[in-house]
């Protein structure tokens, strides 16, 4: 009888050899087609939460240097969407261009329309503040206050745009549980951000963009200075939070966007100015892509 | 099995070439030139006012009579030699500098960094450093001339609304040459300073942590409070304390302004302080040698005490320097 039940448990506890090579498989993909392939692909508009963000002919300068061509794309709510391609090909100018973070260069300048819900976030009299609460975004290097405890950081947000949030400790534990990091940092709210590890770090600093309800996460690059583990939680929180908000992810790691998003968008400077060169479902974009620099990208024939 | 033989350890030394010896010993006086030169005048007022310091032991600092009597053959009869007026004549005048000169320094230089055109910018930093090495005698007679009367108003004011607080009342309503508007001159005088190194240290502010401010929809206002300030807390502590170092030392404008009275007076307003350095300069022409040794000995007070408000200062930018890093 023991011997039986100790059988059934261990049937239990552990899956079968059959499906455990299954897993394999799945965790250890031969090609980004089969890592798109294995996410459920959204539609647009199948999602309910998050404003949908339109980029309509943006063309971004440097001063005299012209950074970025004639990008339209557009970013359905509740989507994850990948800007790929090689450095130096516009992705964080256009990144940056989506929430005015662009115009903080001296001499930038800008053409084109993006719209929030349907409005232009460059049109005249708009409130900028306003339109980066709308817009949150996650930085390369993980940035938290260092001045400020860890709590102190992810209620930053609010204290900077002077909202007024009626129980902050609610609020704290929903912006860190949603950015994966409640259950490593509840107990040390009040020890200095610098305390906590590049991964943690960088996972406060998306709870701390959660705190003002953005409706859309721009992240640039945001596991390019993590370790694998680290990026791993990283995108788990992007999944979870995908369930909410608009997410565009800027990556250099074409497996990474074959794992997180929905849309990839292919960007390319022939020494000019870059230009978008293919969107389409990461499935797609990564299996069959139409263009040949996206297949020659994809299949890391150079970049 | 595990007992590997361990070579011998050989000492790893780079020899330096001789044109490297040779530029070495060059720098290395250049370096000590300035902590000699200091040593020096320490040890000089050290030796002339030790004997003043002596007789007069611990009343040297306490009592505030300074006063030499003659007889009519100019022999002297009895000497009475107290810092007490001078030193807190000194403290109270450059603590207002501070209080008034800080303020303003680290608004221009907030205003310089993150509001200023490019083109005004460069304008008032080039004349901002020319007002450091303005001469202090202008800023003397300026104060004395343009500045009292109107200070003289601002102090009538202060005194009537805040004359409850002990330190705005006066004994007698005498508003000229107080140690306020002596004060209010070493104010525009540190401000320079304190500009120029508050600027810096705002100046090197992480780009990043000034985007993640602006990314969560904060105003240029709520990012300099949250990211700004805090980063240049030490700055703003260690400009405002060399500041403070400089008003303490400075002679010629404060005695182009200030009425030197040998009576301690901790009433701002009032016509009546002193300083060090003035006490200095005022006595020094017509002193015999024994008075001399006295204000050396008082320099040397003078000299003890900014090495004391440097040295503080130091404390204080690295330690707050650490937080908000």
């Amino acid at each position: 009888m023991t011997n039986n039940d100790d059988l059934a448990q261990n049937a239990n506890l552990e899956p079968n050899p059959g499906e455990k090579k299954e897993m394999k498989t799945q965790t250890t993909p031969h090609s980004l087609a089969d890592v798109a392939s294995s996410r459920e692909i959204k539609q647009p508009g199948t999602k309910p939460l998050g404003s949908g963000l339109e980029a309509r002919g943006v063309h971004a300068w440097f001063g005299a240097k012209h950074a970025l061509k004639d990008v339209t794309l557009d970013f359905a709510a509740g989507t994850v969407t990948a800007l790929i391609g090689p450095s130096g090909c516009g992705k964080s100018t256009f990144l940056r261009t989506l929430n005015r973070m662009h115009e903080f260069i001296p001499t930038a300048a800008l053409a084109g329309e993006v719209l929030l819900g349907g409005k232009d976030i460059y049109a005249a009299g708009t409130d900028v503040t306003k339109i980066r609460l709308r817009i949150g975004m996650v930085f390369q290097k993980p940035n938290p206050f260092p001045s400020m405890t860890i709590g102190q950081n992810v209620l930053s947000g609010i204290k900077l745009a002077q909202l007024k949030v009626s129980n902050t400790d609610d609020l704290l534990e929903e912006c860190l549980t949603r950015a994966g990091l409640w259950e490593e940092a509840k107990d040390r709210l009040n020890e200095h951000a610098s305390a906590l590890s590049g991964g943690q770090q960088q996972r406060l600093c998306i709870a701390r963009s959660l705190a003002v309800r953005p409706e859309v996460l721009l992240m640039d690059e945001p596991c390019s200075a993590l370790d694998p583990g680290s990026t791993f939680r990283i995108e788990q929180t992007i999944s979870e939070l995908s369930q909410t908000m608009t997410i565009v992810i800027v990556t250099h790691n074409m497996q990474q966007a074959a794992r997180v998003s929905d849309y990839s968008a292919f960007m390319l400077s022939d020494g000019g100015p870059g230009e978008l060169i293919e969107v389409a479902p990461t499935t797609e974009l990564f299996s069959r892509p139409r263009d040949k620099r996206t297949e020659d990208y994809v299949t890391g024939r150079f970049g | 099995m595990t007992d590997t033989q361990i070579p011998a350890r050989i000492e790893l030394v780079t020899k330096p070439r001789r044109s490297d010896q040779f530029f070495r010993f060059v720098v290395t006086t250049g370096g000590m030139s300035s902590l000699i030169i200091l040593g020096l005048i320490f040890a000089f007022l050290a030796y002339r006012g030790l004997g003043v310091l002596r007789v007069e032991g611990f009343g040297f600092l306490t009592n505030s009579d300074w006063s030499v009597v003659e007889d009519e053959n100019s022999n002297i009869v009895s000497q009475d030699y107290g810092l007490a007026a001078m030193l807190v004549g000194t403290i109270l005048s450059a603590t207002i500098a501070v209080l008034v000169g800080v303020p303003i320094a680290v608004l221009s230089a907030l205003f310089l960094e993150f509001y200023a055109g490019r083109k005004i910018r460069n304008i008032l930093i080039g004349l901002i450093d020319l007002m450091a090495a303005f001469p202090s005698i202008l800023f003397g007679l300026w104060g004395f001339m343009v500045l009292m009367p109107s200070a003289e108003y601002w102090a009538k004011l202060l005194n009537k609304y805040f004359g409850w607080i002990p330190v705005f009342d006066v004994p007698v309503p005498f508003f000229t040459r107080s140690p306020f508007i002596a004060g209010l001159v070493l104010a525009i005088m540190i401000i320079p300073i304190c500009t120029s190194i508050s600027r810096e240290v705002f100046s090197q502010t992480p780009l990043d942590r000034i985007q993640a401010a602006y990314a969560l929809g904060a105003t240029r206002f709520s990012m300099i409070r949250a990211v700004v300030l805090p980063f240049g807390r030490g700055g703003i502590v260690g400009g405002a304390m060399l500041g403070l170092g400089r008003a303490m030392g400075e002679t010629v404008a404060v005695y182009t302004v200030l009425n030197v009275v040998y009576q301690v007076n901790w009433q701002v307003l009032f016509g009546a302080g002193g300083n060090i350095a003035t006490l200095i300069i005022l006595k020094f022409g017509e002193a015999d040698r024994e008075e001399i040794n006295a204000l050396m000995a008082a320099g040397l007070v003078l000299f003890l005490l900014t090495l004391v408000v440097n040295g503080v200062a130091n404390i204080l930018v690295s330690r707050l320097g650490k937080v908000g890093r």
